[in-house]
């Protein structure tokens, strides 16, 4: 009878580790510089629009954001599917408006309360009645410095 | 060692996200004081550049059904008059740092829409008139002092935005063309 007789201890010699955690700890640094935290869920569909000319927000601290769209299939039995403003991590009627961003201004320093950007993050499909009545909402609330979020793409395709 | 690595490193990658916002920056007019007498000395008409957008998304501009990609040049070359045409913008000497007397055009573009209207038209149309002033002021920036827009100092970009001002603002919505 044949037989299989391992002659000789052939064994393979261990991965040397002792350089993965340098390795990890490289990408974590990595990871660490390059994002940043993120803030809120978002609970409306958002697909942003594009554009050409857009600019990077530098500073995000001084930011504020509204997010406008359809709500996620998770909410819409509650919410329906019309279009709903979303500030923080709750749907919100326009009447709130006044207060968020009086709650969002108080949470800047004193120095910083002038510069303060209110950050749109539309959904394209949305009409621009909503967004007019949040516009004239901002006016009221006296945060006049707004930015439209947009892709930026070198020439845009949707349009319609 | 590279356990407890690994674990931060997953928290990293849950908590925090990649993306930078970009947008266009724009400035509300403030709510009027009704205390305070308007201003209503009323803009020349062949400086203002009417553009609409109607429930359908159609564009209108200066009363012409107009196609989204002609809008770019249009306000080029209505801002810029180059050949001084009697119903494009008029141009005032003023005093500019860098400049000297030279004339300025008074363009201003007005952009309308219909409540219906949708967002992403709005953008795209915004985008466009944001586009050739940019242009504009990008080849200025060129031709005076040789280099980009982008890259000139606080006080020439100051002097170009004062050579092509160009205020674009929002009338009150209205709703043009019939019924929603």
């Amino acid at each position: 009878m044949a037989k299989f007789i391992k002659t000789g201890g052939k064994s393979v010699k261990a991965l040397n580790t002792s350089s993965l955690p340098d390795i990890v700890f490289m990408i974590l640094f990595f990871f660490m510089a390059v994002t940043t935290m993120r803030e809120t869920d978002v609970m409306v569909t958002v697909r942003i629009p594009e554009a050409t000319e857009g600019k990077i927000l530098e500073k995000k601290s001084l930011a504020s954001f509204i997010y406008i769209g359809e709500p996620l299939e998770a909410f819409q039995g509650m919410y329906g599917t019309e279009p709903k403003i979303q500030l923080n991590d709750t749907f919100k009627e326009l009447a709130d408006i006044q207060d968020f961003i009086a709650q969002e201004r108080e949470q800047l320093n004193e120095a910083d309360k002038t510069k303060m950007l209110v950050v749109l993050k539309i959904d394209r499909d949305t009409r621009m009645g909503v967004v007019t009545d949040v516009k004239q909402a901002l006016r009221r609330a006296s945060a006049l410095k707004i930015m439209y979020a947009n892709t930026n793409v070198d020439k845009i395709t949707h349009i319609y | 060692m590279a356990d407890i690595a690994f674990l931060l490193l997953i928290f990293f990658l849950a908590a925090t996200t990649m993306d930078s916002d970009t947008g266009l920056m724009r400035q509300l007019p403030a709510i009027p004081d009704p205390n305070v007498p308007q201003d209503v000395n009323k803009i020349n008409d062949r400086n203002i550049l009417e553009v609409k957008v109607n429930k359908d998304n159609l564009l209108l501009v200066e009363g012409q059904l107009t196609e989204f990609s002609q809008l770019r040049e249009i306000a080029y070359d209505f801002i810029l008059n180059a050949n001084d045409e009697p119903n494009k913008p008029e141009k005032e000497v003023v005093n500019i740092p860098f400049f000297g007397n030279v004339p300025v055009t008074k363009a201003v573009i007005s952009l309308q829409n219909d409540i219906g209207t949708k967002y992403g038209v709005y953008i795209a149309v915004q985008n466009e008139l944001i586009a050739a002033r940019a242009k504009l002021r990008d080849n200025l920036a060129r031709q005076e002092f040789g280099i980009p827009y982008e890259r000139l100092d606080e006080d020439r970009k100051g002097a170009i935005d004062d050579f092509f001002q160009v205020p674009i603002s929002e009338a009150e919505p209205k709703r043009i063309g019939g019924n929603q």
